[in-house]
């Protein structure tokens, strides 16, 4: 570009009335190697806003979604651990009705049948207990004569 | 919305948000916080912010607000270390000394001008925004800020004037 019609922009430009096309022909030209010497002035403010454009930030932006997420996480953990409850009393519900019943009659189909032995079997035992109750009975008599010899 | 769609939503502003902060405030974690600041409030809008119809706009006022306050907040306090680091972290490290110390100057004189100047000289010399847009962002009219910004650039050519010439004239 020709020196007047550069040192007429720069004219224009402190005026405040360039646009941003011709500031960056402003700017090109100030970094360009052949500034004419009266202009050299100028190169370091062209120049410092070309620098300055270049600044990156550099540090992470720390968006707040770990908190959500953590809410969002114990909604679903609460669910699931309800659902889990839920489902274990409602399946183990239906499982004492039916088969743990049956197998409480054990070898016996008929829930009569079974009454009337389990009756046997626990009559068997009362007897077997009570017969050797009535042994024990003799141990009353080492008693009283502990007592005869040992006053108190 | 999501976090990938809020990101990429973002990303074509975020260093421009970045650099409007680090213009305004003292040091570049200052600068960081702002854009974290500004980035996370504009996220917890995320729910009403198709009604913006130029977030960017948004973003960049919000900048601005933010950085205001947080000047005035600590006017009393440690302002005058302003702009030491400003160059710390420049990818052109390879530029002549000279041109280097020269570009330092500029940010120094920047950094000299009112916040409404910086702010000005920040949105259309480093991020060339239209004026059209400067004028949602700072919510001036656009004559206004020609004059200003006029005035802004004048003021820092007279300075550099001043700078180079030092010790000469």
């Amino acid at each position: 570009m020709e020196l007047n019609k550069i040192e007429n922009r720069l004219e224009k430009y402190f005026q405040g009335e360039t646009s941003v096309a011709e500031e960056n022909e402003l700017k090109a030209y100030f970094s360009s190697p052949n500034v004419a010497q009266h202009l050299k002035q100028y190169q370091s403010i062209f120049g410092y806003f070309s620098q300055e454009k270049e600044q990156k930030m550099t540090q992470e932006i720390p968006l707040q979604t770990k908190k959500r997420n953590v809410t969002w996480l114990s909604i679903v953990a609460s669910i699931v651990f309800l659902l889990g409850i839920g489902s274990f009393y409602y399946l183990s519900n239906n499982s004492t009705n039916a088969v743990v019943a049956k197998s409480e009659l054990g070898t016996y189909n008929n829930p009569e049948e079974a009454f009337v032995a389990t009756q046997k079997a626990l009559a068997l035992l009362s007897n077997n207990v009570n017969a050797g109750i009535e042994s024990v009975h003799y141990i009353k008599e080492y008693e009283q004569s502990k007592n005869k010899i040992f006053k108190q | 919305m999501n976090q990938v769609v809020f990101i990429e939503l973002i990303n074509p502003f975020k260093d421009k948000v970045f650099r409007l902060a680090k213009r305004l405030l003292t040091s570049t974690e200052e600068a960081e916080d702002a854009t974290q600041e500004v980035m996370v409030k504009l996220w917890n809008k995320k729910d009403n912010l198709d009604t913006y119809n130029n977030i960017e706009a948004v973003a960049m006022t919000m900048t601005k607000n933010y950085c205001l306050d947080q000047l005035k907040s600590k006017r009393a306090d440690n302002l005058k270390i302003v702009h030491n680091n400003f160059t710390d972290r420049q990818p052109q490290l390879d530029k002549k000394l000279e041109d280097a110390d020269s570009l330092e100057w500029v940010g120094k004189i920047i950094g000299q001008l009112p916040e409404q100047l910086q702010i000005l000289i920040q949105l259309r010399d480093v991020e060339q925004y239209e004026f059209e847009e400067i004028a949602k962002i700072v919510n001036m009219n656009e004559t206004a800020i020609r004059v200003a910004l006029s005035r802004a650039r004048k003021k820092i050519r007279e300075s550099m004037i001043n700078t180079h010439s030092y010790g000469i004239k």
